[in-house]
């Protein structure tokens, strides 16, 4: 009869699995922290963690159709967040005061996203173990 | 407690350096460990040794420096934002390392807290 066999502990599907928050506050362009901030989420797409990412304020233009930013001569990376599927990343999430102060609808963005309030935000906040915000 | 530091802004034009080593410096003092400092954005500049500010005026890149030391900090400035800032080994001050993003979600996965610093 073959010896029990002992499952090492990392094998275990959840382990080490922790819940990241992005939070995006800024446009996409006039500062670096939009590009970078992506950067951030991308890698932590290799990590298999739970992500969300959280666009409001500013942040919101960020992922808004239609960027043409040949004027500015500065690099158009919105299509870079349809790639955060690719990474199991769709937990993507827009501040409805946010969007409704800047005319937006959950229609005009490159991915699609959950429309959430401040207080519902707040809430999914609250659960995170770590929250990165840019 | 476990804790792990993020600085997203350089030196002397923001506060988020000196705020971030203050908070170090504190929870190491309490008996707390700081697994890593990890420098992202401008904050990458907080590790140039060119950085020579005036005589009477604090000097953060020598001061992470001299912490890093006493303590083994682990202070890693990331290659990408780096390169970008014209940050490369032979500039980088006493006690940094350079390394990717993959060593701040790991310092976000391993230690209790990942502290912030930046607007």
């Amino acid at each position: 009869m073959a010896e029990p066999v002992d499952i090492p502990e990392d094998d275990e599907p959840g382990e080490d699995v922790k819940k990241f928050m992005f939070v995006n506050r800024r446009a996409p362009y006039g500062t670096i922290y939009a590009l970078e901030g992506l950067e951030m989420v991308l890698i932590t797409g290799a990590f298999d963690q739970d992500v969300s990412v959280v666009f409001m304020d500013d942040g919101v233009f960020q992922i808004v159709k239609g960027q043409d930013t040949k004027a500015v001569n500065m690099k158009n990376f919105s299509p870079t967040y349809r790639a955060l599927e690719g990474y199991d990343i769709d937990k993507l999430y827009v501040e409805r005061e946010s969007i409704e102060a800047r005319g937006l609808t959950a229609e005009d963005f490159v991915v699609p996203v959950k429309v959430l309030s401040a207080a519902e935000l707040a809430g999914l906040m609250a659960e995170q173990h770590v929250i990165i915000s840019a | 407690m476990k804790f792990s530091v993020l600085v997203n802004e350089g030196p002397f034009t923001h506060q988020a350096s000196d705020s971030a080593y203050h908070f170090v410096k504190a929870a190491i003092g309490k008996g707390h460990e700081v697994m890593r400092v990890f420098f992202y954005h401008d904050g990458v500049n907080n590790g140039a040794k060119l950085s020579s500010p005036q005589q009477d005026d604090r000097n953060i890149v020598k001061l992470w420096s001299q912490l890093g030391k006493e303590h083994g900090l682990d202070l890693v400035i990331c290659v990408a934002a780096a390169l970008r800032r014209g940050i490369k080994d032979d500039v980088l001050a006493e006690g940094f390392r350079i390394s990717g993003l993959g060593q701040l979600i790991e310092a976000g996965m391993e230690t209790d807290r990942l502290v912030v610093f930046g607007d």
